[in-house]
Protein backbone atom coordinates (compact mmCIF):
# COMPACT_ATOMS: atom_id res chain seq x y z
CA UNK A 1 0.00 0.00 0.00
CA UNK A 2 1.27 3.19 -0.98
CA UNK A 3 2.54 5.63 2.12
CA UNK A 4 2.04 8.68 2.42
CA UNK A 5 4.07 11.48 4.32
CA UNK A 6 2.38 13.48 7.18
CA UNK A 7 2.67 15.59 10.27
CA UNK A 8 1.52 14.13 13.44
CA UNK A 9 -1.05 16.76 13.77
CA UNK A 10 -2.65 16.54 10.84
CA UNK A 11 -2.55 12.65 10.83
CA UNK A 12 -4.66 13.09 13.52
CA UNK A 13 -7.19 15.21 11.99
CA UNK A 14 -7.02 13.20 9.45
CA UNK A 15 -7.64 10.29 11.04
CA UNK A 16 -10.44 11.88 13.27
CA UNK A 17 -12.13 12.94 9.77
CA UNK A 18 -12.30 9.46 8.69
CA UNK A 19 -13.57 8.11 11.87
CA UNK A 20 -16.40 10.81 11.28
CA UNK A 21 -16.24 13.20 13.45
CA UNK A 22 -18.60 15.86 12.45
CA UNK A 23 -17.30 18.73 14.58
CA UNK A 24 -14.05 20.24 15.46
CA UNK A 25 -14.15 23.64 18.21
CA UNK A 26 -10.96 24.49 19.12
CA UNK A 27 -8.26 27.20 20.48
CA UNK A 28 -4.95 27.95 19.06
CA UNK A 29 -1.97 26.81 21.06
CA UNK A 30 1.27 25.84 20.56
CA UNK A 31 2.04 22.95 19.80
CA UNK A 32 -1.32 22.18 18.45
CA UNK A 33 -2.54 24.37 16.95
CA UNK A 34 -2.22 22.55 13.22
CA UNK A 35 -4.91 20.30 14.46
CA UNK A 36 -7.04 23.19 14.10
CA UNK A 37 -5.99 24.43 10.89
CA UNK A 38 -6.20 21.58 9.38
CA UNK A 39 -9.94 21.10 9.95
CA UNK A 40 -10.51 24.59 9.14
CA UNK A 41 -8.97 24.08 6.26
CA UNK A 42 -10.95 20.57 5.94
CA UNK A 43 -14.16 20.62 7.10
CA UNK A 44 -16.28 23.24 5.59
CA UNK A 45 -15.63 21.71 2.31
CA UNK A 46 -16.69 18.47 3.61
CA UNK A 47 -19.99 20.28 5.07
CA UNK A 48 -18.96 19.84 8.55
CA UNK A 49 -18.89 22.14 11.44
CA UNK A 50 -15.20 24.03 12.63
CA UNK A 51 -15.75 26.60 14.84
CA UNK A 52 -12.69 28.49 16.87
CA UNK A 53 -13.74 29.38 20.51
CA UNK A 54 -13.96 32.12 21.87
CA UNK A 55 -11.79 30.47 25.19
CA UNK A 56 -10.66 26.64 26.06
CA UNK A 57 -14.06 26.66 28.62
CA UNK A 58 -15.97 27.45 25.00
CA UNK A 59 -14.11 25.38 23.16
CA UNK A 60 -14.66 22.05 25.54
CA UNK A 61 -18.40 23.36 26.37
CA UNK A 62 -19.29 23.21 22.35
CA UNK A 63 -18.04 19.78 22.60
CA UNK A 64 -20.61 19.04 25.65
CA UNK A 65 -23.41 20.34 23.45
CA UNK A 66 -22.09 18.42 19.93
CA UNK A 67 -21.28 15.26 21.65
CA UNK A 68 -24.69 15.46 22.75
CA UNK A 69 -26.17 15.47 19.79
CA UNK A 70 -25.01 12.00 19.09
CA UNK A 71 -22.48 13.26 16.94
CA UNK A 72 -18.64 12.28 17.01
CA UNK A 73 -17.07 15.37 17.90
CA UNK A 74 -13.64 16.72 19.58
CA UNK A 75 -11.54 19.07 20.57
CA UNK A 76 -7.27 19.57 20.57
CA UNK A 77 -5.28 21.68 23.16
CA UNK A 78 -2.15 21.48 24.79
CA UNK A 79 -1.12 21.87 28.88
CA UNK A 80 -2.23 25.15 29.65
CA UNK A 81 -5.77 25.21 27.35
CA UNK A 82 -6.03 21.46 29.04
CA UNK A 83 -5.85 23.17 32.15
CA UNK A 84 -8.84 25.71 31.32
CA UNK A 85 -11.23 22.21 30.11
CA UNK A 86 -11.17 20.13 33.26
CA UNK A 87 -14.23 22.09 34.23
CA UNK A 88 -16.31 20.64 30.94
CA UNK A 89 -14.37 17.32 31.13
CA UNK A 90 -15.37 16.52 34.42
CA UNK A 91 -19.15 16.94 33.26
CA UNK A 92 -18.43 15.41 29.82
CA UNK A 93 -17.54 12.03 32.03
CA UNK A 94 -20.82 12.58 34.19
CA UNK A 95 -22.92 13.50 31.40
CA UNK A 96 -21.36 10.51 29.50
CA UNK A 97 -21.28 12.07 26.63
CA UNK A 98 -18.39 10.46 23.60
CA UNK A 99 -16.24 12.97 22.65
CA UNK A 100 -12.39 12.92 22.19
CA UNK A 101 -9.74 15.46 23.73
CA UNK A 102 -5.96 15.95 22.45
CA UNK A 103 -3.57 16.96 24.63
CA UNK A 104 -0.34 17.78 22.11
CA UNK A 105 1.73 18.33 25.77
CA UNK A 106 4.30 20.32 26.39
CA UNK A 107 6.29 21.29 29.89
CA UNK A 108 4.79 22.99 32.44
CA UNK A 109 4.08 23.77 35.18
CA UNK A 110 2.46 27.36 34.36
CA UNK A 111 2.98 28.08 31.06
CA UNK A 112 6.12 26.47 31.03
CA UNK A 113 7.16 25.95 27.60
CA UNK A 114 6.93 24.84 24.29
CA UNK A 115 9.00 21.93 24.10
CA UNK A 116 7.79 18.05 23.85
CA UNK A 117 6.85 16.55 27.29
CA UNK A 118 5.25 14.14 29.32
CA UNK A 119 4.36 16.20 32.51
CA UNK A 120 0.47 16.27 31.82
CA UNK A 121 0.72 12.67 32.91
CA UNK A 122 -1.59 13.14 36.51
CA UNK A 123 -3.77 15.54 35.06
CA UNK A 124 -4.58 13.21 32.27
CA UNK A 125 -4.55 9.46 34.18
CA UNK A 126 -6.54 11.07 37.78
CA UNK A 127 -9.62 12.39 35.69
CA UNK A 128 -7.77 15.87 35.91
CA UNK A 129 -11.18 17.76 36.94
CA UNK A 130 -13.37 17.48 40.10
CA UNK A 131 -15.17 14.36 41.08
CA UNK A 132 -14.07 10.99 41.01
CA UNK A 133 -13.88 10.18 37.57
CA UNK A 134 -11.52 8.55 34.90
CA UNK A 135 -11.00 9.05 31.24
CA UNK A 136 -9.11 6.70 29.07
CA UNK A 137 -5.73 7.90 27.74
CA UNK A 138 -4.32 7.01 24.27
CA UNK A 139 -0.01 7.47 24.45
CA UNK A 140 0.40 6.82 20.32
CA UNK A 141 4.38 6.56 19.55
CA UNK A 142 4.34 7.58 16.15
CA UNK A 143 2.40 9.54 13.46
CA UNK A 144 0.88 6.51 12.10
CA UNK A 145 -0.52 5.44 15.87
CA UNK A 146 -1.61 9.53 15.41
CA UNK A 147 -3.94 8.38 12.99
CA UNK A 148 -5.35 5.00 13.99
CA UNK A 149 -5.76 6.42 18.08
CA UNK A 150 -7.85 9.21 16.92
CA UNK A 151 -10.27 6.54 15.05
CA UNK A 152 -9.90 3.76 17.52
CA UNK A 153 -10.65 6.70 20.48
CA UNK A 154 -13.74 7.41 18.26
CA UNK A 155 -15.16 3.83 18.77
CA UNK A 156 -14.20 3.43 22.73
CA UNK A 157 -15.81 6.64 23.48
CA UNK A 158 -19.17 5.81 21.54
CA UNK A 159 -18.79 2.23 22.91
CA UNK A 160 -18.20 3.56 26.89
CA UNK A 161 -19.78 6.65 26.31
CA UNK A 162 -17.05 8.67 27.80
CA UNK A 163 -14.63 11.19 27.05
CA UNK A 164 -11.17 9.74 25.28
CA UNK A 165 -7.99 11.51 25.33
CA UNK A 166 -4.99 11.13 23.37
CA UNK A 167 -2.03 12.62 24.94
CA UNK A 168 1.31 12.99 22.44
CA UNK A 169 4.02 14.94 23.07
CA UNK A 170 4.50 17.79 21.18
CA UNK A 171 7.41 16.42 19.06
CA UNK A 172 4.56 13.66 17.90
CA UNK A 173 2.78 16.41 16.82
CA UNK A 174 5.42 18.50 14.84
CA UNK A 175 7.31 15.50 13.27
CA UNK A 176 6.97 13.61 9.93
CA UNK A 177 6.70 9.82 9.17
CA UNK A 178 5.40 8.26 6.29
CA UNK A 179 2.10 6.47 7.27
CA UNK A 180 -0.43 4.29 5.66
CA UNK A 181 -3.71 6.52 5.35
CA UNK A 182 -7.18 4.54 6.54
CA UNK A 183 -10.44 3.81 5.22
CA UNK A 184 -13.12 6.30 6.47
CA UNK A 185 -15.44 4.70 8.69
CA UNK A 186 -19.08 4.34 7.93
CA UNK A 187 -21.12 2.50 10.18
CA UNK A 188 -21.61 4.14 13.24
CA UNK A 189 -23.66 2.89 16.36
CA UNK A 190 -26.86 4.52 17.16
CA UNK A 191 -27.54 6.83 19.96
CA UNK A 192 -31.04 7.15 21.39
CA UNK A 193 -29.95 9.27 24.38
CA UNK A 194 -29.38 12.01 22.08
CA UNK A 195 -30.99 14.92 22.21
CA UNK A 196 -31.87 15.79 18.96
CA UNK A 197 -35.59 17.36 19.69
CA UNK A 198 -38.18 14.89 21.09
CA UNK A 199 -40.03 13.82 17.78
CA UNK A 200 -42.07 10.59 18.56
CA UNK A 201 -40.27 9.95 22.10
CA UNK A 202 -40.19 11.18 25.51
CA UNK A 203 -37.70 13.77 26.24
CA UNK A 204 -34.17 13.15 26.40
CA UNK A 205 -32.24 14.98 29.36
CA UNK A 206 -28.52 15.16 29.66
CA UNK A 207 -27.48 16.42 33.30
CA UNK A 208 -25.01 15.75 35.82
CA UNK A 209 -27.17 17.37 38.59
CA UNK A 210 -27.82 14.94 41.56
CA UNK A 211 -29.16 16.42 44.84
CA UNK A 212 -30.66 13.16 46.11
CA UNK A 213 -27.63 11.47 48.06
CA UNK A 214 -28.40 8.15 47.41
CA UNK A 215 -28.88 8.83 43.39
CA UNK A 216 -25.51 10.40 43.77
CA UNK A 217 -23.97 7.16 45.47
CA UNK A 218 -25.89 5.31 42.35
CA UNK A 219 -24.37 7.70 39.70
CA UNK A 220 -20.63 7.31 40.74
CA UNK A 221 -20.70 3.38 41.79
CA UNK A 222 -22.23 3.25 37.80
CA UNK A 223 -19.26 4.83 36.76
CA UNK A 224 -16.98 3.06 38.61
CA UNK A 225 -18.53 -0.33 37.66
CA UNK A 226 -17.73 1.25 33.86
CA UNK A 227 -13.84 2.19 34.92
CA UNK A 228 -13.88 -1.26 36.06
CA UNK A 229 -14.61 -3.29 33.14
CA UNK A 230 -12.61 -0.97 30.71
CA UNK A 231 -9.40 -1.89 33.07
CA UNK A 232 -10.11 -5.37 32.77
CA UNK A 233 -10.76 -5.31 28.45
CA UNK A 234 -9.30 -1.92 27.60
CA UNK A 235 -5.55 -1.49 28.78
CA UNK A 236 -2.57 -2.22 26.44
CA UNK A 237 0.83 -2.14 26.14
CA UNK A 238 4.00 -3.18 24.47
CA UNK A 239 6.58 -5.53 25.52
CA UNK A 240 10.09 -5.83 23.85
CA UNK A 241 12.96 -8.60 24.70
CA UNK A 242 11.14 -8.44 28.16
CA UNK A 243 10.88 -12.53 28.36
CA UNK A 244 14.19 -12.82 29.71
CA UNK A 245 15.06 -9.37 31.09
CA UNK A 246 16.76 -8.69 34.43
CA UNK A 247 15.81 -4.98 33.92
CA UNK A 248 12.88 -3.55 32.34
CA UNK A 249 12.74 -0.02 31.19
CA UNK A 250 9.10 1.53 30.78
CA UNK A 251 8.67 4.21 28.93
CA UNK A 252 5.68 5.82 26.71
CA UNK A 253 4.67 7.58 23.88
CA UNK A 254 7.37 8.79 21.39
CA UNK A 255 9.56 8.34 24.60
CA UNK A 256 9.30 5.03 24.01
CA UNK A 257 10.78 4.46 21.03
CA UNK A 258 14.30 6.51 22.49
CA UNK A 259 14.01 4.25 25.30
CA UNK A 260 14.18 0.80 22.77
CA UNK A 261 16.86 2.66 21.27
CA UNK A 262 18.92 2.32 24.48
CA UNK A 263 17.73 -1.13 25.01
CA UNK A 264 19.06 -2.23 21.80
CA UNK A 265 22.34 -0.59 22.99
CA UNK A 266 22.31 -2.33 26.41
CA UNK A 267 21.49 -5.74 24.84
CA UNK A 268 24.53 -5.63 22.48
CA UNK A 269 26.80 -4.99 25.73
CA UNK A 270 25.28 -8.13 27.14
CA UNK A 271 22.45 -6.62 29.67
CA UNK A 272 19.37 -8.64 29.65
CA UNK A 273 16.99 -5.38 29.02
CA UNK A 274 13.48 -4.99 28.34
CA UNK A 275 10.86 -2.27 27.40
CA UNK A 276 7.34 -2.12 28.33
CA UNK A 277 5.52 0.67 26.64
CA UNK A 278 1.65 1.79 27.88
CA UNK A 279 -0.15 1.97 25.14
CA UNK A 280 -3.34 3.17 27.33
CA UNK A 281 -1.92 5.65 30.13
CA UNK A 282 -5.64 4.88 31.35
CA UNK A 283 -6.45 2.17 32.12
CA UNK A 284 -3.03 1.78 33.24
CA UNK A 285 -1.28 -1.72 31.36
CA UNK A 286 -0.72 -2.77 35.58
CA UNK A 287 -0.39 -6.72 34.51
CA UNK A 288 2.26 -6.30 32.27
CA UNK A 289 4.07 -4.88 34.76
CA UNK A 290 3.01 -7.77 37.35
CA UNK A 291 4.03 -10.28 34.86
CA UNK A 292 7.64 -8.79 34.76
CA UNK A 293 8.34 -8.65 38.44
CA UNK A 294 8.13 -12.35 38.49
CA UNK A 295 11.49 -12.18 37.21
CA UNK A 296 13.06 -9.15 36.93
CA UNK A 297 15.29 -7.54 39.83
CA UNK A 298 14.27 -3.77 39.16
CA UNK A 299 12.33 -1.01 36.72
CA UNK A 300 13.38 2.62 35.21
CA UNK A 301 10.82 4.23 34.23
CA UNK A 302 12.02 7.04 31.50
CA UNK A 303 9.68 9.93 31.43
CA UNK A 304 9.98 13.58 29.56
CA UNK A 305 8.98 15.05 33.13
CA UNK A 306 10.07 14.84 36.50
CA UNK A 307 8.28 11.31 37.60
CA UNK A 308 4.75 10.68 37.01
CA UNK A 309 4.12 7.18 35.53
CA UNK A 310 7.00 6.35 37.99
CA UNK A 311 4.25 5.87 40.79
CA UNK A 312 1.92 3.99 38.82
CA UNK A 313 4.32 1.41 38.42
CA UNK A 314 5.23 0.84 41.84
CA UNK A 315 1.28 0.75 42.81
CA UNK A 316 1.54 -2.15 39.93
CA UNK A 317 3.98 -3.86 41.41
CA UNK A 318 2.68 -2.96 45.47
CA UNK A 319 6.88 -2.91 46.41
CA UNK A 320 7.90 -6.35 45.14
CA UNK A 321 10.45 -5.10 42.36
CA UNK A 322 12.49 -1.65 42.87
CA UNK A 323 11.42 1.14 40.46
CA UNK A 324 14.05 3.52 39.50
CA UNK A 325 13.23 7.07 37.28
CA UNK A 326 15.12 8.70 35.25
CA UNK A 327 13.60 12.01 33.16
CA UNK A 328 14.12 15.61 32.24
CA UNK A 329 11.88 18.14 31.29
CA UNK A 330 12.46 21.24 28.62
CA UNK A 331 14.72 18.62 27.05
CA UNK A 332 14.23 14.98 25.95
CA UNK A 333 16.59 12.04 27.07
CA UNK A 334 18.47 10.80 24.32
CA UNK A 335 19.50 7.08 24.07
CA UNK A 336 22.75 7.61 25.20
CA UNK A 337 21.88 8.93 29.16
CA UNK A 338 19.02 6.19 29.14
CA UNK A 339 21.89 3.57 28.02
CA UNK A 340 24.11 5.22 31.20
CA UNK A 341 21.30 4.77 33.29
CA UNK A 342 21.00 1.32 32.73
CA UNK A 343 24.46 0.71 32.75
CA UNK A 344 24.75 2.46 36.01
CA UNK A 345 21.94 -0.15 37.65
CA UNK A 346 23.76 -2.85 35.66
CA UNK A 347 27.11 -2.27 37.89
CA UNK A 348 24.93 -1.40 40.69
CA UNK A 349 23.63 -5.10 40.28
CA UNK A 350 26.71 -6.69 39.81
CA UNK A 351 25.69 -7.70 36.10
CA UNK A 352 28.85 -6.18 34.58
CA UNK B 1 -67.50 21.81 30.34
CA UNK B 2 -65.09 24.27 28.09
CA UNK B 3 -61.49 24.42 29.02
CA UNK B 4 -60.20 27.71 29.51
CA UNK B 5 -57.36 27.14 31.10
CA UNK B 6 -54.42 24.23 30.95
CA UNK B 7 -51.10 23.68 31.32
CA UNK B 8 -49.01 23.64 28.04
CA UNK B 9 -47.60 20.68 26.87
CA UNK B 10 -44.55 22.01 27.08
CA UNK B 11 -44.56 21.94 30.62
CA UNK B 12 -44.83 18.71 32.47
CA UNK B 13 -46.50 18.01 35.70
CA UNK B 14 -43.71 18.43 38.22
CA UNK B 15 -44.26 21.17 40.94
CA UNK B 16 -42.28 24.21 40.54
CA UNK B 17 -39.82 24.16 42.92
CA UNK B 18 -39.49 27.88 43.25
CA UNK B 19 -39.99 30.23 46.57
CA UNK B 20 -43.36 31.54 46.65
CA UNK B 21 -43.55 34.67 44.69
CA UNK B 22 -40.40 33.88 42.74
CA UNK B 23 -41.70 35.04 39.28
CA UNK B 24 -39.22 32.18 37.40
CA UNK B 25 -42.84 29.90 37.34
CA UNK B 26 -44.56 32.63 35.39
CA UNK B 27 -41.84 32.70 32.87
CA UNK B 28 -41.17 29.18 32.88
CA UNK B 29 -45.23 29.15 31.30
CA UNK B 30 -44.61 32.37 28.91
CA UNK B 31 -41.61 29.96 27.62
CA UNK B 32 -43.86 26.80 27.52
CA UNK B 33 -46.82 28.47 25.83
CA UNK B 34 -44.55 30.44 23.01
CA UNK B 35 -43.22 26.71 22.54
CA UNK B 36 -46.50 25.16 22.18
CA UNK B 37 -48.08 27.87 20.07
CA UNK B 38 -45.47 28.00 17.62
CA UNK B 39 -45.31 24.09 17.28
CA UNK B 40 -41.81 23.78 18.32
CA UNK B 41 -41.94 21.49 21.48
CA UNK B 42 -40.51 18.64 19.29
CA UNK B 43 -38.10 20.00 17.78
CA UNK B 44 -36.70 22.06 20.84
CA UNK B 45 -33.73 21.63 22.65
CA UNK B 46 -33.10 23.63 26.22
CA UNK B 47 -29.86 24.58 28.43
CA UNK B 48 -30.86 25.09 31.61
CA UNK B 49 -28.13 27.03 33.64
CA UNK B 50 -26.73 26.87 37.17
CA UNK B 51 -28.69 28.50 39.45
CA UNK B 52 -32.02 28.55 40.38
CA UNK B 53 -33.59 27.18 37.33
CA UNK B 54 -31.00 24.34 37.41
CA UNK B 55 -33.69 21.79 37.66
CA UNK B 56 -35.70 23.16 34.59
CA UNK B 57 -35.03 19.85 32.96
CA UNK B 58 -37.73 18.09 34.87
CA UNK B 59 -40.26 21.29 33.93
CA UNK B 60 -39.86 21.55 29.98
CA UNK B 61 -41.44 19.06 28.30
CA UNK B 62 -39.08 18.57 25.58
CA UNK B 63 -35.24 17.44 24.99
CA UNK B 64 -33.14 19.29 27.65
CA UNK B 65 -29.25 19.35 29.17
CA UNK B 66 -28.20 21.16 31.79
CA UNK B 67 -24.96 22.90 31.68
CA UNK B 68 -21.60 24.17 33.99
CA UNK B 69 -22.48 27.57 35.35
CA UNK B 70 -22.20 30.15 32.90
CA UNK B 71 -21.48 27.84 29.62
CA UNK B 72 -25.06 27.65 28.77
CA UNK B 73 -24.39 29.90 25.19
CA UNK B 74 -20.95 27.82 24.19
CA UNK B 75 -23.46 24.32 24.96
CA UNK B 76 -26.49 25.68 22.43
CA UNK B 77 -23.79 26.78 19.94
CA UNK B 78 -22.23 22.72 19.88
CA UNK B 79 -26.12 22.10 19.34
CA UNK B 80 -27.23 24.50 16.90
CA UNK B 81 -24.33 24.23 14.83
CA UNK B 82 -24.86 20.25 14.38
CA UNK B 83 -29.04 20.87 14.22
CA UNK B 84 -29.25 24.04 12.49
CA UNK B 85 -33.30 23.34 11.59
CA UNK B 86 -33.84 23.10 15.55
CA UNK B 87 -35.43 25.32 17.92
CA UNK B 88 -32.34 25.80 20.66
CA UNK B 89 -33.25 27.97 23.57
CA UNK B 90 -30.96 28.66 26.76
CA UNK B 91 -32.93 29.68 29.91
CA UNK B 92 -30.08 31.74 32.46
CA UNK B 93 -29.75 34.38 35.15
CA UNK B 94 -27.76 37.33 35.87
CA UNK B 95 -25.04 35.58 37.65
CA UNK B 96 -24.51 32.89 35.38
CA UNK B 97 -24.80 34.80 32.62
CA UNK B 98 -23.23 38.42 33.62
CA UNK B 99 -20.99 37.44 35.76
CA UNK B 100 -19.08 33.89 34.96
CA UNK B 101 -20.57 33.27 31.48
CA UNK B 102 -19.74 36.82 30.30
CA UNK B 103 -17.31 35.32 27.96
CA UNK B 104 -19.81 32.49 26.34
CA UNK B 105 -22.86 34.98 26.15
CA UNK B 106 -20.56 37.93 24.42
CA UNK B 107 -18.94 35.80 21.83
CA UNK B 108 -22.40 33.94 20.98
CA UNK B 109 -24.07 37.40 20.44
CA UNK B 110 -21.02 38.46 18.51
CA UNK B 111 -21.15 35.23 16.29
CA UNK B 112 -24.46 35.94 15.79
CA UNK B 113 -24.73 32.55 17.18
CA UNK B 114 -28.51 31.67 15.99
CA UNK B 115 -30.14 30.82 19.75
CA UNK B 116 -32.08 32.27 21.43
CA UNK B 117 -31.48 32.77 25.25
CA UNK B 118 -33.91 33.56 28.32
CA UNK B 119 -32.35 35.88 30.50
CA UNK B 120 -33.95 36.23 33.84
CA UNK B 121 -32.54 39.22 35.75
CA UNK B 122 -33.61 39.43 39.58
CA UNK B 123 -30.27 41.39 40.52
CA UNK B 124 -29.28 38.80 42.92
CA UNK B 125 -28.11 35.25 43.00
CA UNK B 126 -30.58 33.36 44.45
CA UNK B 127 -29.78 29.58 44.67
CA UNK B 128 -26.74 30.38 46.44
CA UNK B 129 -28.35 32.31 49.20
CA UNK B 130 -28.59 35.70 48.09
CA UNK B 131 -25.03 37.12 47.41
CA UNK B 132 -24.41 40.00 45.14
CA UNK B 133 -24.81 39.76 40.99
CA UNK B 134 -22.85 41.76 38.65
CA UNK B 135 -26.56 43.17 37.79
CA UNK B 136 -27.30 44.10 41.64
CA UNK B 137 -28.29 47.59 41.71
CA UNK B 138 -26.13 50.47 43.55
CA UNK B 139 -27.14 50.57 47.16
CA UNK B 140 -28.84 47.11 47.53
CA UNK B 141 -27.77 44.94 50.31
CA UNK B 142 -26.90 41.33 49.77
CA UNK B 143 -25.10 38.87 51.84
CA UNK B 144 -22.31 40.16 49.97
CA UNK B 145 -22.65 43.28 49.41
CA UNK B 146 -24.16 43.53 53.31
CA UNK B 147 -23.67 47.94 53.59
CA UNK B 148 -25.57 48.05 50.23
CA UNK B 149 -23.67 48.08 47.03
CA UNK B 150 -21.44 50.46 46.46
CA UNK B 151 -19.48 52.24 42.73
CA UNK B 152 -16.30 52.48 45.01
CA UNK B 153 -16.47 48.79 46.22
CA UNK B 154 -18.10 46.64 43.59
CA UNK B 155 -18.38 49.10 40.27
CA UNK B 156 -21.81 49.27 38.52
CA UNK B 157 -24.56 46.97 37.70
CA UNK B 158 -23.85 45.84 34.00
CA UNK B 159 -26.51 46.38 31.13
CA UNK B 160 -26.77 42.98 29.32
CA UNK B 161 -29.33 43.90 26.81
CA UNK B 162 -27.49 47.66 25.95
CA UNK B 163 -24.67 45.55 25.87
CA UNK B 164 -25.33 42.79 23.68
CA UNK B 165 -27.27 44.77 21.50
CA UNK B 166 -24.51 46.87 20.44
CA UNK B 167 -23.34 43.45 18.34
CA UNK B 168 -23.68 42.84 14.83
CA UNK B 169 -24.56 39.02 15.16
CA UNK B 170 -27.25 40.38 17.80
CA UNK B 171 -30.98 40.23 15.33
CA UNK B 172 -33.43 40.57 18.56
CA UNK B 173 -32.70 41.59 21.80
CA UNK B 174 -35.38 43.16 24.43
CA UNK B 175 -35.68 43.76 27.96
CA UNK B 176 -39.30 43.30 29.28
CA UNK B 177 -40.37 42.69 33.25
CA UNK B 178 -43.19 40.07 34.96
CA UNK B 179 -44.08 42.80 37.61
CA UNK B 180 -47.48 42.80 36.03
CA UNK B 181 -49.99 41.36 33.79
CA UNK B 182 -49.50 43.91 30.99
CA UNK B 183 -46.23 43.36 30.95
CA UNK B 184 -45.94 39.54 31.37
CA UNK B 185 -48.35 39.58 27.72
CA UNK B 186 -45.38 41.79 26.80
CA UNK B 187 -42.53 39.32 28.01
CA UNK B 188 -44.77 36.45 26.13
CA UNK B 189 -44.66 38.58 22.56
CA UNK B 190 -40.74 39.42 23.05
CA UNK B 191 -39.63 35.28 23.73
CA UNK B 192 -42.11 34.05 20.84
CA UNK B 193 -40.61 37.01 18.41
CA UNK B 194 -37.25 35.42 19.59
CA UNK B 195 -38.19 32.45 18.96
CA UNK B 196 -38.94 33.48 15.53
CA UNK B 197 -36.31 35.29 14.95
CA UNK B 198 -34.20 32.14 15.22
CA UNK B 199 -36.29 29.93 13.31
CA UNK B 200 -35.85 32.50 10.22
CA UNK B 201 -32.41 32.01 10.87
CA UNK B 202 -31.82 35.63 11.26
CA UNK B 203 -29.19 35.33 14.22
CA UNK B 204 -28.57 35.96 18.05
CA UNK B 205 -31.88 36.69 20.27
CA UNK B 206 -32.33 37.56 23.91
CA UNK B 207 -35.28 38.40 25.62
CA UNK B 208 -33.91 40.19 29.36
CA UNK B 209 -36.58 39.69 31.85
CA UNK B 210 -36.48 41.49 34.78
CA UNK B 211 -37.81 39.20 37.63
CA UNK B 212 -38.58 38.59 41.38
CA UNK B 213 -36.39 36.84 44.35
CA UNK B 214 -38.70 37.96 47.22
CA UNK B 215 -36.72 35.33 49.38
CA UNK B 216 -33.69 36.89 48.98
CA UNK B 217 -34.89 40.55 48.56
CA UNK B 218 -36.04 39.89 51.91
CA UNK B 219 -40.13 40.94 51.26
CA UNK B 220 -43.12 39.93 50.37
CA UNK B 221 -44.57 38.64 47.41
CA UNK B 222 -46.48 41.88 46.32
CA UNK B 223 -43.97 44.01 47.77
CA UNK B 224 -40.99 42.11 45.64
CA UNK B 225 -43.42 43.36 42.52
CA UNK B 226 -43.14 47.45 43.93
CA UNK B 227 -39.20 47.00 44.11
CA UNK B 228 -38.95 45.86 40.71
CA UNK B 229 -41.10 48.57 39.22
CA UNK B 230 -39.83 51.17 41.27
CA UNK B 231 -35.90 49.89 41.28
CA UNK B 232 -35.28 47.96 38.70
CA UNK B 233 -37.09 49.66 35.79
CA UNK B 234 -35.54 52.85 36.07
CA UNK B 235 -32.02 51.77 35.74
CA UNK B 236 -32.82 48.79 33.66
CA UNK B 237 -35.49 50.40 30.59
CA UNK B 238 -38.04 48.29 29.03
CA UNK B 239 -37.84 47.99 25.24
CA UNK B 240 -36.26 46.41 22.38
CA UNK B 241 -32.96 47.32 22.18
CA UNK B 242 -32.52 45.52 18.64
CA UNK B 243 -34.82 44.44 16.12
CA UNK B 244 -33.75 42.87 12.76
Amino acid sequence: MTKVLMKGNEALAEGALLAGCRAFFGYPITPSSEIAEYMARKMPKMGRTFLQAESELAAINMVYGAAATGNRVMTASSGPGISLKQEGISFLAEAELPSLIVNISRGGPGLGGIQPAQSDYFQATRGGGHGDYHIIVLAPSGVQEMMDFAMQGFDLADHYRIPVMIMAEGTLGQMMEPIIVREPVTDLPPKPWATTGCKGRKPNIINTLHLSPEFLEERNLHLQHKYKLIQEREAKAETFMVEDADLVVAAFGLMSRIAKRAVMDARQKGIKVGLIRPVTLWPFPEKAFQEAAEHVSKFLSVEISMGQMVEDIRLAVNGRVPVEFYGRIGLIPNPEEITRQIMKIAQQEGWV
Amino acid sequence: MKVVAQRPESLTDAPFHYCPGCTHGIIHRLVAECLDELNLREQAIGICPVGCAVLAYDYFNCDMLEAAHGRAPAIATGIKRLLPDRLVFTYQGDGDLASIGMGEIVHASGRGENITVIFVNNAIYGMTGGQMAPTTLLGQVTTTSPYGRTAEQAGYPLKMAELLAQNQGAAYICRTAVNNPANVMRTKKAIKKAFQTQMQAKGFSMVEILSTCPTNWGLSPLEALEWLEKNMIPYYPLGEFKVS
